[in-house]
């Protein structure tokens, strides 16, 4: 017992109580010293324009080099869009019907045709073929891009791990941020965004590729090195074949990114494609075209997807006639009703010609209409809906209890004795903790009261890199915590914390609601196979779903500005909420579960003391990647109006400026990659207790 | 070749490592000095090296393979017997030691000479079988010799060949995947003698399998040896497996060997506690053969049944029971050499039971 008193007050417990305390003095040292409260702005350092005078170095070198490459991948790009365009689509169609039945199916093949026919219903026939121009030039050059550099990270140890740095890099920079500097390179237009796409979609190759080879099995290498095989021929006969699922698995994650890229590089414009359709039906305000276009786009994801996996699955996912085929056949009669439809087109140019440029038939302006009736009757539940969540989620959040609540909204004031009970029941929570043994659990809970009464904008600077190098520091370790706190300096000296801040409560917030609702969902499919069963193909779709399209549903039912890009962020990143908490929940040994009701638990007992915790690990992962979600659409959110990091690149691409367009790229950035970490590394410690002490 | 296999002294040493120790750790070699000191008490050295991270899989191994004989090295999971045998190979290179084939220093070799070795002189077989997936029985069996440069239709007639060797005519076609674990294991069987190997390493061959095709493949693999009379390097943890195959066996510990003889001899006569353990296992009488246990004919008796020097005592017991005192061994020439008495197998017999 007295060890344990003593325990209390130990120099770890009274040190880690200085964060709190130390957090408090910068808040109270703010109000006096401004510089505390807000970074001031001489202090910050140009790197914008110091990355703009490198680029300015650069990019007039090899200006001759890219604008060759540019020409040669713009006659490639025309010639394409020309074929694809001249076919009739009735042959197009038959064709990818084929080879949709043998990689999948009847049921694949009557996927394919309702799909392509609703393409043709709704008039964006050309444009599709645009698209799938864009994704058959990008995905030859990512997957030879990331079979290359999967391959050197697998022969040269000492380089992978600064390729896997890359490969995170790569796959969190946003891609509005190094579209500029490609526009610069590659000229305005269609090849910039193709190459973007190209570099995007290169890392999920790399990675299958990487890990297909580390994982031959040791006894077929051995098998290769007691044959006497050279390396060269290890490689080729032994390693690169049993590493070839892997390889296809990353060909079809390489066709999925760049897919959902060429529709976020089509920002660009220029180019009548999908993208831009739904872009522009975006900006005219009409829902009704770009809900059509959007549609076409998550049936030609779905489609690419569903008939990459099948045929690439191949002779292990054997069942049915239709899989006896070869699939070289099968490509070369496609090929043939292609050549067919090619010839048709002289035969009859005429009729052809018309066929392909068949109006829509489908006519969405009564969406248009309907929403706005929709909106007009209901609009009071989604005003509230939208004040509510602005009240008491947002404004809590950016402006701290202290300025969010008033009269008005929450019908009390922070008068002096509400901020006294505020702080007596933190300091309360925090005893009791503390008592527990825990004072790093006492110093969080007083450092996030702290928080929430000032709120995020408000926190003063030195407060918050403390905060989250402690964090960090308790997480991982002080490699982490100065590499934190280094990021956190970077912002400030770039002059982009307050957008870095705005960003960090939108994540915020929204990462909230996807807890709350997909959480919830999760909690409720994890028990009802019926549920878990309706939401799979749903999640399936919002995962394949292209970015932009998220935007529709949000700016159907609110208008342009934050609120929408907030729904629209919380719509991409439930996914992984719901998936998460299922899974976790349902991983809890059947035979823990009877142990708990074998002693009288209750249902909702034995969820909150017995599943919940144990599923914790899980459900941590799962908040990692609804984070990691969130923060990848929020450059795309960024469009419809919202105030943060997104919109310093969007603005910057408006501006072709690369220098602001990179520096917040790198903010952005290496948010992401801490949070992961630190999510991550949370996780870890929650998978392993023992570790604790 | 430096010397010339010959047939004629079965006794000839055909591969042999001396002192042959593989360390895991972060530095193996300065661990390995470290520890020389200690080098007489395992069990001081052993926890020593984990003080410092790391773990000596093999501990000063020696032993010498004859030709054409059956070398099994036997011990409990983690023992160290892959990982001796990897070393045999080079699969895996030694902390330290020597490895010598035909005399020739192995850890010696050059990169090129252990690539001509492996392609000629080495055929192995493994625990999981090892088949490539994507390649069919035939190709599979043919692989080796694809990797040598021979013309495609010369190494599909000698994969043919040896894939009738091990039964298996009619599946040349079908990929490994749609075989069962024993025919699989026939495929690594046959893909191992298709270079015509002088040294054959099998580890763990029939350990993936159900124990009745275990039995079989046993029987398979004796049919084998009798006629090919290969030089067999085989591991095993299966102990009744050891002492049905093996000509010699050594019996590993903590990467280190620590008995090595004939079946006969170490049922006769276990080094320690934990041989004897191994041996409570063993039918004893069926190990045991008339010539390792026999002694020299009394003066004045003429047995009156006779059996040869190789027959297990286990086939000498019905006579015995029939009231025979005493049995007559004779050798390979049909004299008499010595007698084996009722009183000394059912001695033994007692022995093996408890
Ligand atoms: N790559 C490695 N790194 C570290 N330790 C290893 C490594 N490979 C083997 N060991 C250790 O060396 C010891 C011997 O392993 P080995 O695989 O040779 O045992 P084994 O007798 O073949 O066992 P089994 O019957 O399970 O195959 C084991 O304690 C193992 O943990
Ligand atoms: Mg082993």
């Amino acid at each position: 017992m007295k060890s344990h008193i003593a325990n209390l007050f130990s120099p770890a417990a009274i040190r880690a109580l200085a964060v709190p305390g130390a957090i408090l003095l910068c808040v109270v040292a703010g109000a006096k010293w401004n510089w505390i409260a807000q970074f001031p702005d001489d202090w910050t350092l140009p790197v914008a324009a110091g990355i703009n005078v490198i680029l300015n170095s650069i990019i007039p070198n090899i200006l001759p080099l890219t604008s060759t490459v540019s020409h040669a991948l713009g006659t490639m790009l025309g010639s394409l869009v020309a074929t694809l365009q001249f076919l009739p689509w009735p042959a197009v169609v038959l064709a990818v019907m084929l080879i949709g039945f043998k990689a999948g199916g009847l049921r694949l093949l009557a996927l394919c045709l309702c799909a392509l026919s609703y393409i043709v219903l709704a008039g964006f026939w050309r444009q599709s073929m645009a698209t799938l121009s864009l994704v058959i030039l990008a995905v030859p050059i990512s997957v030879l891009g990331g079979f290359l550099l999967g391959l050197g990270a697998f022969l040269l140890p000492w380089v992978r791990r600064p390729i896997e740095l890359l490969f995170d890099f790569m796959q969190t920079f946003p891609a509005f941020a190094y579209l500029i500097p490609l526009l610069l390179l590659f000229g305005f237009g269609p090849i910039a965004g193709l190459v973007a796409t190209a570099i995007y979609a290169i890392p999920p190759m790399a990675r299958c590729m990487l890990s297909g080879l580390t994982q031959v099995p040791r006894e077929l290498v051995e098998v290769g090195d007691m044959t006497g095989c050279t390396p060269l021929q290890r490689l080729l006969w032994v390693e690169l074949p049993s590493a070839k699922p892997m390889m296809m698995i990353g060909i079809n994650q390489t066709t999925m990114a760049a897919l959902s890229m060429v529709i976020t590089a089509s920002i660009i414009g220029g180019f009548d494609d999908i993208g831009w359709a739904v872009l522009s039906g975006l900006r005219q305000a009409d829902l009704g075209k770009s809900l059509l276009s959007g549609l076409v786009i998550v049936l030609i994801s779905i489609i690419t997807d569903r008939i990459t996996a099948g045929i690439f699955a191949g002779r292990r996912a054997q069942n049915g006639w239709h899989m006896r085929w070869g699939t070289a056949p099968v490509l070369l009669a496609a090929a043939a009703i292609l050549g067919m439809g090619a010839l048709s087109r002289w035969a009859a140019p005429d009729l052809v010609q018309g066929l392909n440029e068949t109006r829509g038939v489908i006519d969405l302006s009564v969406v248009n209409s309907a929403v706005l009736g929709f909106v007009g009757r209901y609009g009071h539940i989604l005003d509230a809906l939208k004040s509510g969540i602005l009240y008491y989620l947002v404004l809590p959040l950016r402006l701290g209890l202290s300025g969010a609540v008033l009269p008005t909204t929450w019908g009390f004031a922070m008068t002096p004795p509400v901020t006294a009970f505020y702080a007596a029941v933190a300091l309360l929570l925090a005893i009791r903790q503390w008592a527990k043994g825990n004072p790093g659990g006492a110093a969080g809970t007083l450092s996030l009261a702290i928080l929430l009464f000032i709120g995020l904008v408000g926190f003063p600077w030195p407060a918050a890199i403390l905060l989250v190098m402690w964090c960090a520091l308790r997480v991982s370790g002080p490699k982490f915590a100065f590499f934190a706190g280094a990021s956190l300096g970077f912002a400030l000296l770039s002059g982009l914390w307050i957008p870095f801040v705005k960003s960090l409560y939108l994540v915020g917030v929204s990462v909230a609601l996807c807890a709350l609702v997909g959480g919830l969902l999760g909690m409720l499919a994890a028990h009802n196979s019926w549920l878990s069963a309706g939401l799979r193909p749903i999640n399936d779709a919002l995962q394949t779903m292209p970015q932009f399209v998220f935007l529709i549903p949000a700016l159907m039912f609110f208008k342009v500005g934050e609120f929408a890009g907030l729904i629209a962020i919380s719509l991409y990143a439930i996914v992984p909420a719901i998936r998460y908490t299922e899974a976790g929940l349902r991983a809890v040994p059947a035979t823990i579960l009877e142990t708990a009701r074998q002693l009288g638990c209750t249902p909702a007992q034995s969820n909150l003391l017995v599943q919940v915790p144990l599923a914790r690990p899980a459900l941590l992962l799962g908040l990692n990647q609804t984070v990691m979600a969130a923060i990848t659409m929020l450059p795309i959110a960024a469009t419809v109006g919202t105030a943060e990091l997104g919109q310093q690149i969007y603005i910057s691409l408006g501006k072709a400026d690369a220098g602001l367009g990179i520096t917040a790229g790198i903010v952005f950035c290496l948010t992401a990659i801490n949070l992961d970490r630190m999510l991550r590394a949370a996780a870890e410690r929650c998978a392993t207790p023992d570790q604790d002490k | 070749m430096s010397s010339a296999p010959s047939l004629a002294s079965p006794r000839q040493v055909k591969l042999a490592c001396r002192d042959l120790w593989k360390l895991y750790g972060a530095r193996p070699r300065d661990a390995m000095a470290a520890a020389m000191p200690l080098v007489e008490d395992k069990d001081r050295l052993r926890s020593e090296l984990a003080g410092s991270g790391h773990v000596a899989a093999v501990a000063g191994a020696s032993l010498e393979v004859h030709e054409a004989e059956i070398f099994v090295l036997m011990g409990l999971s983690g023992s160290g017997k892959s990982t001796l045998l990897r070393c045999l190979t080079r699969l895996i290179e030694p902390t330290s030691g020597k490895v010598l084939l035909d005399g020739e220093d192995l850890l010696a070799a050059s990169r090129h000479r252990m690539v001509e070795l492996r392609r000629h002189a080495m055929g192995m077989v493994f625990q999981n079988f090892g088949l490539l997936p994507h390649l069919t029985v035939l190709d599979n069996v043919a692989f080796p010799l694809r990797v040598q440069g021979i013309e495609a239709s010369k190494r599909y007639a000698r994969a043919r060949e040896m894939i009738e060797l091990v039964g298996l005519r009619g599946l040349e076609g079908h990929f490994p995947s749609q075989l069962s674990g024993g025919q699989q294991q026939r495929v690594g069987i046959a893909r191992s003698l298709a270079v015509g190997p002088q040294i054959w390493f099998l580890d763990e061959p029939f350990s993936a399998l159900d124990p009745l095709i275990r039995r079989q493949m046993q029987d398979e693999f004796i049919r084998l040896q009798k006629m090919l009379r290969k030089t067999i390097v085989f591991v095993t943890h299966d102990v009744q497996e050891a002492f049905r195959l093996a000509d010699r066996i050594a019996i590993m510990r903590h990467g280190s060997i620590v008995q090595m003889g004939t079946p006969a001899e170490i049922a006769l006569a276990p080094a320690n506690a934990y041989i004897a353990e191994f041996l409570r296992d063993i039918p004893t009488l069926r190990v045991i053969k008339a010539a390792d246990v026999m002694r020299p004919l009394a003066a004045d008796t003429s047995p009156a049944h006779v059996v040869s020097g190789s027959a297990v005592l286990e086939e000498i017991v019905p006579l015995v029971l029939n009231g025979t005192p005493l049995v007559g061994v004779q050798d390979e020439a049909g004299a008499i050499v010595g007698q084996v008495t009722a009183a000394e197998i059912a001695e033994l017999a007692r022995q093996g039971r408890d």
